[in-house]
């Protein structure tokens, strides 16, 4: 075995496989977004070649900086609900009774597929017959607000289930660090006179940092490229209301047949998240 | 442990290899139209799911069963989606030169692109020897590129205001004849809590059917279709006015509350649940307000419809003239594997269509109809006496334009109910893109 593994060509065979997948699926459709965006395309007939034109386009479009802005409101929001599940988190794994029923609790939505919950959600937040607005009414408020319909809410509104839907997954890894924190240290920490509140911020958060990194650019990278419940539950309206970059350039490339401009906000896509990613990154080395 | 542990991993590989293989050879097999069975595997895709549209279901699998026992060597492997699911898959497929051997496509700008990219196959060879002067006039038209027709039409919808006899009773209210009774309509209806009409502006087409008709009664019955030429501008004051009047009615909340956030169907299941009086939509809805099973008979007697009102002062007073237009039509695809077989099945699925869909399924068909002897209930006879007497069907904006400028038409719509644009913003935005679209035109 140990031999076999020593042998480089037999490791380059090994990875072979697994690069194909990762050039063929990933690398080489980023290069040829980037070129499709140099391109007047229909998607249908014939490419023709126009420079830098889509890309000069785009800086200029309002509403790709109007849905950017958007998107970035939507990491803002994730990084900032990252706080209350690390505190869901810390309560869980402090071994009160019932937390594992409370653990599968927050699981569920993240169990069920985008589209359900879209559909649940806009019930939910239906102006007339919704539960929430019903709710309202029956407490006596007359002119209950539109949620999706009204174009200064619906944002706020759509994040709601977008969060609530994330919910479990951040909340099991952020749990499963914090169970990983040694005994010891908290009861050193216990007999030196510490109280609930500052083991957890002196010791298991500053111990469980480093996931707590990952799970930020995850939500902000998360967050950028945001497309399902935006586009089964409002679609981008009402009219660019809750548009988002991901639903800006599905709405070009396949609702207006200009794969070429697409292509180009794809590729913009592309660069703001490294660009936001390496900004994080840079911001979270220089705190420590 | 570890022993345990590593056969688990074999396990689990040799699991995730056989589905894998397995998905590789179930798509060999559909992509060449060909499997184990020797038979010959046509493809073909509708947007008529059984759960929504019943009827039109129930018809089309009819005539599939009828075909594939008058031909036991083809099988036709069908894909159902929704309509949105659809247009959008049909987009990717095309994309991938995937399309499937048979479709269904919308006319005009919707069919240009696929038509004029060669992804559909001309069908005029049998539009000349199966269907001459089989077709109401001006269908097959609409999907017509460059001299050659691309699909054969099945359906031809216009556009009423369907009501709910009921409450109009209740109310005392009368079929308005023009546009003021029809605000005076929703003003009494909105004071007895009521919602006068209800729309799905969230998807935009319905919403625009408002606008259409608007358009048409102000400014007369060619105006939108001399916008997509270029003669006229969306900017002309009748236009601007037709705007104006649908925001009008917005503040006066005569369309249901919230419905930027709403589908057709969402819209749609307050007309049937009777919350709402009226609801502008085209004839493919008839089979549910006459015949179809899913909805019961009660309602379906409260059902009337009107013609949209004339509006006092604008330039279309003929109250015969309507909105609609061709709807679906059916395609082969150019490079399908059997494409003399789709064919057949293509014309065969239209020809049946036209003779059956009145009277089985409620659908008004392309092809000609002869009323005489028709068994059909009172709404459609007076439909089809309408058509025949029908001084012009302006077939619908988003239809007529391209790809490109109807998302728009749709975006613009839903802002202008939801009053995020003004009506000068709204006919400002449409000039400008279709001033880019002449230009790009222009070019090659």
């Amino acid at each position: 075995m140990k031999n076999v593994m020593s042998n480089k060509i037999v490791i380059a065979l090994y990875v072979l496989p697994a690069l194909f997948l990762v050039l063929f699926l990933i690398y080489i459709p980023i290069v040829l977004t980037g070129y499709y965006g140099l391109m007047d395309w229909d998607g249908v007939g014939q490419m023709k070649f126009i420079g830098l034109e889509n890309y000069k386009k785009l800086i200029h479009d309002k509403l790709f900086w109007k849905s950017t802005w958007h998107s970035v409101l939507l990491a803002l929001f994730s990084v900032l609900s990252l706080v209350g599940y690390l505190i869901v988190s810390l309560v869980l794994a402090s071994k009160i009774k019932g937390a594992n029923i409370f653990r599968k609790i927050y699981i569920i939505p993240m169990l069920m597929s985008s589209v359900a919950i879209a559909q649940l959600w806009v019930k939910i937040f239906d102006p007339m017959n919704g539960l929430i607005n019903s709710v309202l009414t029956m407490l006596g408020m007359k002119n209950t607000p539109l949620w999706l319909a009204d174009p200064n809410m619906a944002l706020y509104a759509i994040f709601v289930p977008i969060v609530w839907q994330y919910a479990g997954f951040y909340i099991i890894i952020i749990y499963a660090a914090l169970i990983n924190v040694p005994q010891e240290l908290i009861e050193a920490a216990r007999i030196d006179g510490a109280n609930a509140f500052q083991i957890a911020y002196k010791i298991k958060v500053p111990l469980i940092s480093g996931v707590l990194k990952v799970l930020i650019i995850l939500a902000v990278v998360g967050s950028l490229k945001y497309f399902d419940l935006i586009y089964v539950m409002t679609g981008g309206g009402p009219g660019d209301a809750t548009e988002v970059i991901a639903s800006y350039m599905y709405k070009e490339a396949f609702g207006k047949f200009n794969f070429g401009y697409g292509s180009a906000i794809g590729f913009g896509l592309l660069i703001i998240s490294m660009g936001t990613t390496w900004i994080i990154q840079k911001l979270l080395n220089t705190n420590k | 442990m570890k022993k345990k542990a590593l056969s688990y991993l074999v396990l689990l590989t040799l699991v995730i290899g056989l589905a894998l293989s397995g998905c590789s050879s179930s798509d060999k097999s559909a992509s060449e139209g060909k499997s184990g069975d020797g038979k010959i595997h046509l493809k073909f895709m509708h947007d008529w799911p059984k759960g929504s549209s019943t009827a039109y279901y129930s018809l089309v699998d009819e005539i599939i069963k009828d075909y594939e026992a008058k031909n036991p060597n083809v099988v036709i492997d069908v894909e159902v989606l929704n309509p949105d699911q659809y247009r959008d898959k049909l987009k990717v497929l095309a994309a991938s030169n995937e399309l499937p051997d048979v479709g269904l496509t919308w006319s005009n700008g919707f069919a240009e692109p696929y038509a004029t990219g060669g992804q559909f196959a001309p069908l005029d060879d049998i539009i000349e020897k199966e269907f001459k002067d089989q077709f109401v006039p001006g269908t097959v038209e609409s999907y017509s590129f460059n001299g050659k027709s691309y699909a054969l039409p099945m359906e031809m919808n216009i556009t009423y205001i369907f009501y709910n006899k009921e409450i109009f009773k209740k109310y005392n209210l009368e079929v308005p004849k023009t546009f003021e009774d029809l605000k005076k309509i929703g003003k009494t209806l909105i004071k007895n809590g009521v919602i006068p009409a209800t729309v799905g502006s969230k998807d935009g087409w319905p919403a625009s059917m408002w606008f259409m008709y608007l358009a048409d009664r102000i400014g007369g019955p060619t105006i939108l279709t001399d916008v997509i030429k270029g003669k006229v501008k969306m900017s002309d004051p009748a236009i601007v006015k037709a705007a104006k009047e649908i925001q009008n009615l917005v503040d006066m909340g005569f369309f249901v509350k919230g419905n930027t956030a709403f589908s057709n169907d969402d819209a749609k299941g307050y007309f049937l649940n009777e919350k709402a009086a009226m609801f502008l939509t085209a004839t493919w809805e008839l089979p549910n307000f006459t015949t179809s099973p899913d909805v019961p008979q009660e309602f379906k007697e409260k059902v009337g419809y009107f013609k949209f009102p004339i509006y006092e002062g604008g330039k279309g007073t003929d109250i015969n003239s309507y909105v609609g237009g061709p709807g679906l039509g059916a395609f082969v695809a150019e490079n399908s594997k059997h494409k003399e077989q789709a064919k057949d099945f293509a014309a065969y699925l239209v020809k049946e269509w036209g003779k059956r869909s009145v009277e089985e399924a409620g659908i008004l068909p392309a092809t000609k109809v002869n009323t005489e002897g028709l068994n059909v209930p009172k709404m459609y006879l007076d439909v089809l006496n309408d058509i025949n007497n029908a001084t012009n069907i302006t077939t619908w904006f988003d239809t007529q334009a391209s790809p490109n400028v109807s998302e728009l038409h749709h975006d613009l719509i839903t802002a202008l109910f939801g009053k995020q644009i003004t009506p000068e913003e709204f006919a400002k935005q449409h000039d400008e893109a279709l001033a880019e679209e002449a230009k790009k035109n222009k070019q090659p």
